[in-house]
This record gives structure tokens, C-alpha cells and sequence, in this order.
């Protein structure tokens, strides 16, 4: 599907950059004239997805990470997350609610807030290739004059 | 990210302001247990009126510090919840396994 509009981040896997990159989702989400709660749940999903890339895909050195924001036909925002880190050996165990690998700073919640903040979730991932996150979500048509 | 907060008659309460993400997890968790372990409350209260996002590595930090209270004989109650963070205790399950207020 074409772009009416796009942007492509390209950032290091510090985790500074997470409050960086769901703020940058939330500014180019402006343009549909969200509601808090639309702009909430978006940032959510982008925190999640960028957090898993710091935390999870480069345990162990600093990587890149790739956001991608899509403005689509019909007030869609189509938001990827791409690394090229580890890899998810069994993505659908991984998407599985309380499934972590990560101990007890983490709760295993990410992918299904992810799954539940927006309406479409794709997750691709190849052992020592890395994971590409694709979330889409529908923002309400808001009156225009 | 900041906590402010006070202990008083057994009840430790600490106020959150800012927003709660991995970033700044470890250093708020390793600020919570130092308060905690520092004054030994029967009680303590976490009130989030000023905390404006949290993502699930503040649901993994709430659960941390319930668990911590807990093995003290002790209770976590969560207050000032605000919109955002309540969506997200919600979506994972976590408010039915901490005591919140309004
Ligand atoms: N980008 C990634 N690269 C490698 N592994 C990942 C990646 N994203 C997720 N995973 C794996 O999938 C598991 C589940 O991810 P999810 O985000 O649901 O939970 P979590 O990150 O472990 O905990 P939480 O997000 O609640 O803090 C992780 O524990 C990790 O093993
Ligand atoms: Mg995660």
C-alpha cells in the first residue's frame, strides 16, 4: 500500500532512545488529530517494540534499531521496528502472554500490549538475522471543516 | 523520572513523577528498595497522580515491589492512577494482582 506520508529513524539500541522513539511516533501521529488515548496507546506499542530491541535483540552489545512510520489510506499508521540482533527462535511461544526470557525486570506482557494497543501485529524474526515488528493502527476520522 | 516521598506511623508513601520505561526502571527499583528497606513499613503507597506513561517495565517494577512488601509482612497499595497507566495495568492482567485505589 502506498505512503501518503513516512518517516524512517535510524538510532543506536541505547535505551535513552526508547522515550525518544515513542515520542517521535506520537509527533508524526499529530497529523491525524489523535485523541489522548489514540496518541497513548500508540506510544505504548512503539515503547514496547523499541524497548524489546534495546532489552532482548543486542543483550549484550549496541546495535541499530529502525523505526518506520507510515501514514496510510484511511487514517491508518502503519509503525515498524526493525533490528539485527538475535532473532526469536519460536516467535509464536515468544507472543504467548507471560512468556519472557528476560527474568524478573520483566513481566512477558510486551507483544500483548502490543496486540491490544493496536489493530494489527505482524512479527517476522530469523535466529542471529533479527526481528522486524509490524503494528498498524486506525485512528478515528475526527470531524473536519 | 522522579520520587519524592515520606514515612509516617509505619506508612511509606512515594509520589512518581515522569515517566516509568526501562531507561529508568533499575535506578527507580533500586531507589523503592533502598526507601523501603531503610524504614521497614507495614505499609507502603505508591501514588502515580504524577506519573504520565508507564510501559510493562513498570508493571514488572509494581509487581517487584508488591512481592517486596509482601515477604516483609507487609502491603503495596498503588493510588492517582492516571489514564494512560491504567490502560496498560489493565490490557496485562496486573490490576487484579495489585491493591489500587483511586
Ligand atoms: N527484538 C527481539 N529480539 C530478540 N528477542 C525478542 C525480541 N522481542 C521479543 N523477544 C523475545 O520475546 C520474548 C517476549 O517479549 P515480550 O515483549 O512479550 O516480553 P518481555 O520483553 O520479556 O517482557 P516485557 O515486555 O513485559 O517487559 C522476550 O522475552 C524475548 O525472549
Ligand atoms: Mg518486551
Amino acid at each position: 500500500m502506498p505512503a501518503l506520508n513516512s518517516v524512517k529513524l535510524e538510532f543506536p539500541s541505547l535505551s535513552a532512545n526508547e522515550a525518544f522513539a515513542r515520542s517521535c511516533a506520537a509527533c508524526f501521529a499529530a497529523q491525524l488529530d489523535p485523541t489522548l488515548e489514540e496518541l497513548g496507546d500508540l506510544k505504548t506499542a512503539v515503547s514496547e517494540a523499541v524497548t524489546n530491541a534495546v532489552v532482548h535483540a543486542y543483550p549484550s552489545e549496541i546495535g541499530r534499531v529502525l523505526l518506520k512510520l507510515r501514514l496510510l489510506e484511511g487514517n491508518v499508521l502503519e509503525v515498524t521496528v526493525k533490528d539485527w540482533g538475535c532473532g526469536i527462535p519460536d516467535v509464536a511461544q515468544a507472543m504467548e502472554p507471560l512468556f519472557t526470557t528476560g527474568g524478573e525486570e520483566r513481566s512477558g506482557m510486551g507483544f500483548s500490549i502490543m496486540a491490544c494497543f493496536t489493530d494489527k501485529l505482524r512479527v517476522r524474526s530469523a535466529p542471529g538475522r533479527g526481528t522486524t515488528v509490524v503494528m498498524r493502527k486506525k485512528f478515528s476520522r475526527r470531524i473536519q471543516l | 523520572m522522579k520520587i519524592t516521598g515520606s514515612c509516617q506511623e509505619g506508612v511509606l508513601t512515594l509520589r512518581f513523577q515522569g515517566e516509568l520505561d526501562h531507561h529508568v526502571s533499575q535506578e527507580v527499583m533500586a531507589a523503592l528498595s533502598e526507601r523501603i528497606d531503610a524504614f521497614l513499613p507495614r505499609k507502603c503507597v505508591l501514588d502515580l497522580r504524577g506519573l504520565s506513561f508507564m510501559d510493562s517495565s513498570g508493571i514488572a517494577l509494581l509487581l517487584r515491589a508488591e512481592k517486596k512488601m509482601r515477604q516483609l509482612e507487609g502491603s503495596l497499595l498503588v493510588t492517582g492512577v492516571q489514564e494512560q497507566p491504567g490502560r496498560v495495568l489493565r490490557a496485562a492482567g496486573a490490576d487484579q494482582r495489585l491493591g489500587i485505589t483511586e
